[in-house]
């Protein structure tokens, strides 16, 4: 079960979509990175807020849930391809599975990602909807 | 560096082990290792353990004392590694470096895994350890649903079918039903996966390696004194390992695993051998998709192929090249830790022509492909009978 | 000048038709949605709540205000389905609009108006200088006890009023509050569902305030019904805030473009708030609204606005509040009951 320090290191990024570029060979990263991989010490890493728009680049439909998403499913799971580069992993929210195809346009809304029990914190973030 | 051999190796029978726990699955094997070898305990100078999440599955970290005591090897050095699902290779590969750089002589390598002390839901959260927990578990992703998305993904740029993956299963567990260590002796139709419930789609539950308990163990010697032990020494004539990003995300593509591709590349250097040179591979099917990724990622077919090559059966048993005789992960059964070592006894097996039911009529040289997590770690080895 | 800068709407995509609530207790379906002009309500997700709600229409005021988050001053949260007990939905959606951390922040409580309270605070904030915008936001995931008539009426939504002085869409010219100690609709912190009055919501509470409210705004500002042309009143049914209007002596046309209770049911905090953004996506400059809230227990806080010129330009920027309305998609009551976490075993 998740602490609040874990969580509450990570709500710049799962809020508001805050990664890293790198200005040296101008590649954006996400989640954010300490070390550009392709530069490394040459590299110059910024903050980077992404728009959160993107498409989707693979997806899935979760029937068996891990520990803690049971009530949730099913639900639609995707690899989102942001417009600025990067990809990342989401749950894809008010949809079917026939409505989700390959390429197309999502955009980013806020929403629970797990909570800790009936007691515990209740961690939010990203999840991608269908752009209409 | 000298030149490595394997001159024992032993498994549990793999599948549900209510009877018996960690300790006395590691230490059978670890037995019939030894015995397979013909060598005393009081010959072993090290031993290398690898396990993926002991801890969470059985609450117990610290394993490899728990197995050099269990064993009576004590006071030897016990190493624990741990690479996910490639646990037991990467501990393969660590023995296979002491004895090679000639830190230690007699050394025995175990790998396992306890899983079904606890709920299906913790063992799932467990695995999901192998990924990225702060990016891709916290979302809700599992293990099935990442290889899910290399699926659909492959599905999309190859037009490789369900069916096609539906193949890999089925020939595995052909190939299961003949090996009398292997969780499943059943075999199953193509009906039978396309029918079976959908776990994360596309992947059904027949597309999926099951939830096991096992360990496996190999002894390694400098090949100069294999035979002293054995008169089938299996020489280790390439071992390579290569890393990715933890998170499946983070790659460029979704449809082969780099890390894979990169340690065989350096695999088939160090034995100056080609894919076509491989006469039987044991390959990590945690997922039907995964074998079809494995033998494209290999070279044993072109990109995009996998599909097709399952389809028409170039990979079944004494076809172009025999993939996964054990019965691989889904057939076999696939606990993690110790999947790496069971994959090399298999094909110590099959290069010694032990193999039974499941013999491959011509055997020379063998090849294992050990994955971590979606492709964040790939270990490739690659065995050739010693004589 | 104190005004409205910029608005914002969520209302989430799920919806479970009052007939179907009805099916469930044996009820005359055709019946209830005559007697509370109520045909459908909008349910959230399993992963919406008032946090995920506020922080989607608050998005949605930002993008349309044109501001920058930073430049908020304070954030006020009105509901009384904060997903905390202790510990600010504010913070959550003041992060999330990346407004911290040089302001200030708060949950607000009173049932259905804590909202408008919230706008009330901000333009006294702004007006004295304290902030430069103020960010007021009203969102409930509303409880109904299962069988109750509060069922077929409780469902959830935000809206979001960011106040300030430059380039506002819309001027708040006055506001008026009229406030007293009447117990009509209440919930202790360990129950689950709140309780209510029945009849004694009505004449006691909402219509006494609701009038008195409006009336005393329209008197403060020397107005009569005549000079608005759209009137918004807390809507917990369409009976109520039509009634209400004929009692004051105004044309219930003024009321229909604010009405939305009969589309998404009460979003109780975010009611009255969601029926001005409505009313805002349609009104053109020069126009006033009238908009009278009410909280049980009890009060009413009234507002006379008047649209601006800026409302046009800002217009390419906003969501409608019935794009959310109609993009919608039916639950069954299983599923109803399984969205909202009514077993308990869950």
């Amino acid at each position: 079960m998740l602490g609040s320090p874990s969580s509450w290191r990570r709500i710049p990024e799962r809020y508001g979509l805050i990664g890293s570029r790198c200005e040296t060979c101008k590649t954006n990263y996400f989640p954010s990175r300490q070390i550009c991989p392709v530069c490394r010490r040459r590299g110059k890493i910024v903050e980077k807020a992404y728009t959160g728009k993107g498409k989707i680049y693979s997806f899935t439909k979760v029937n068996v849930p891990p520990a803690g998403f049971e009530i949730e499913a099913p639900y639609m799971l995707a690899i989102i391809e942001l417009d600025e580069g990067p990809k990342l992993t989401a749950q894809v929210v008010d949809c079917e599975e026939r409505d989700v195809k390959i390429g197309l346009p999502v955009r980013m809304v806020f929403r629970k990602i797990q909570e800790s029990g009936r007691e515990g914190l209740i961690h939010y973030g990203f999840k991608f909807a269908l752009s209409k | 560096m000298r030149k490595v051999a394997i001159v024992g190796v032993g498994l549990t029978k793999f599948g549900e082990s209510w009877h018996r726990g960690f300790r006395e699955m590691i230490t059978e094997a670890g037995i019939r290792a030894l015995a397979d070898a013909n060598m005393p305990g009081s010959d072993i100078d090290a031993l290398y353990g690898g396990t993926m999440a002991a801890g969470r599955l059985i609450g117990q970290e610290h394993i490899t004392a728990l197995i050099a005591d269990s064993m009576g090897l004590n006071p030897i050095p016990a190493t624990r590694v741990e690479a996910a699902c490639a646990s037991g290779s990467v501990a393969m590969r660590a023995g296979y470096m002491a004895v090679a750089s000639g830190i230690h002589d007699q050394v025995v390598v175990g790998g396992v895994e306890k899983m079904t002390d606890v709920s299906t839901g913790e063992v799932t959260s467990a695995l999901g350890g192998a990924g990225d927990q702060e990016w891709e578990l916290f979302m809700g992703a599992t293990f099935p649903s990442l290889y899910a998305l290399m699926a659909r993904r492959h599905m999309h740029d190859y037009g490789t079918t369900e069916e096609q993956m539906a193949h890999a299963a089925v020939k595995n567990h052909y190939n299961a039903a003949r090996n009398k260590y292997a969780q499943y002796q059943k075999e199953i139709t193509l009906d039978t996966v396309m029918k079976s419930k959908v776990i994360s789609s596309p992947l059904k539950m027949f597309d999926c390696s099951p939830i096991t308990d096992g360990a496996a163990a190999a002894v390694l010697v400098p090949l100069e004194k294999a035979r002293k032990y054995t008169d089938t020494p299996i020489e280790i004539v390439a071992s390579a390992q290569a890393s990715d990003t933890l998170s499946l995300h983070s790659r460029e593509s979704l449809t082969r695993l780099n890390a894979a591709i990169e340690a065989s590349k350096k695999a088939y250097g160090q034995a100056k051998l080609k894919p076509s040179d491989i006469d039987v591979a044991e390959v990590h099917d945690c997922f039907t998709i995964a074998e079809l990724i494995a033998i494209e990622d290999l070279g044993f077919c072109k990109k995009g192929e996998g599909g097709k090559m399952t389809e028409q059966g170039e990979t079944a048993l004494n076809s172009k090249i025999s993939v996964n005789t054990s019965g691989g992960l889904k057939g076999c059964g696939h606990p993690v830790g110790a999947t790496g070592v069971k994959q090399i006894a298999e094909i110590v097996w099959q290069l010694r022509g032990e193999a039974e039911k499941r013999q491959v009529k011509k055997a020379d040289i063998g090849l294992t492909h050990n994955v971590g997590g979606s492709g964040a770690t790939c270990v490739v080895h690659i065995l050739k009978r010693g004589d | 000048m104190i005004g409205i800068v910029g608005y914002g709407a969520y209302v989430p995509h799920y919806r479970i038709k009052a007939e179907e609530i009805a099916r469930t207790w044996g009820e005359d379906g055709w019946r209830i949605i005559k007697g509370l002009g109520v045909q459908e309500k909008s349910v959230p997700d399993l992963d919406e709540d008032t946090a995920t709600m506020a922080v989607e229409s608050a998005r949605n005021a930002v993008v349309h205000a044109g501001i920058k988050g930073k430049s908020i001053g304070a954030v006020f949260v009105g509901s009384e389905s904060h997903p905390y007990a202790v510990k600010p939905t504010a913070t959550i959606v003041a992060e999330a609009v990346g407004a911290t951390p040089h302001l200030t922040a708060a949950d607000f409580e009173f049932a259905c108006k804590a909202g408008t309270t919230a706008i009330q605070c901000c333009m006294g904030m702004v007006s004295s200088g304290m902030v430069e915008y103020g960010l007021a936001i009203g969102a409930d995931t509303a409880q109904g006890r299962p069988g109750d008539a509060l069922e077929y009426t409780a469902s959830a939504g935000a809206g979001s009023f960011i106040i300030g002085k430059k380039n506002a869409v819309a001027e708040i010219l006055g506001t008026y509050s009229y406030t007293t100690d009447t117990p009509d609709f209440w919930r202790r912190p360990s129950a689950d569902f709140p309780s209510h009055g029945g009849r004694f919501t009505g004449e006691p509470a909402y219509f006494k305030h609701v009038v008195n409210a409006s009336k005393g705004l329209m008197e403060k500002m020397k107005i009569g019904p005549e000079d608005v042309d759209y009137v918004v009143f807390h809507q917990p049914n369409a009976k109520f805030p039509r009634h209400a209007a004929k009692i004051l002596g105004i044309d219930s046309k003024k009321l229909e473009p604010g009405l939305l209770t009969p589309l998404i049911g009460n979003t109780y905090s975010g009611a009255s708030m969601l029926g001005l953004a409505a009313v805002l996506d349609v009104a053109k400059p020069g126009q006033h609204v009238l908009v009278t809230s009410f909280g049980s227990g009890a009060g009413s806080d009234s507002f006379l606005i008047k649209i601006k010129d800026e409302i046009e330009e800002k217009r390419s920027r906003l969501v409608p509040v019935m794009n959310y309305v109609n993009n919608k998609e039916y639950l069954d009551y299983a599923l109803y009951v399984k969205h909202r976490k009514k077993l308990k075993s869950l």
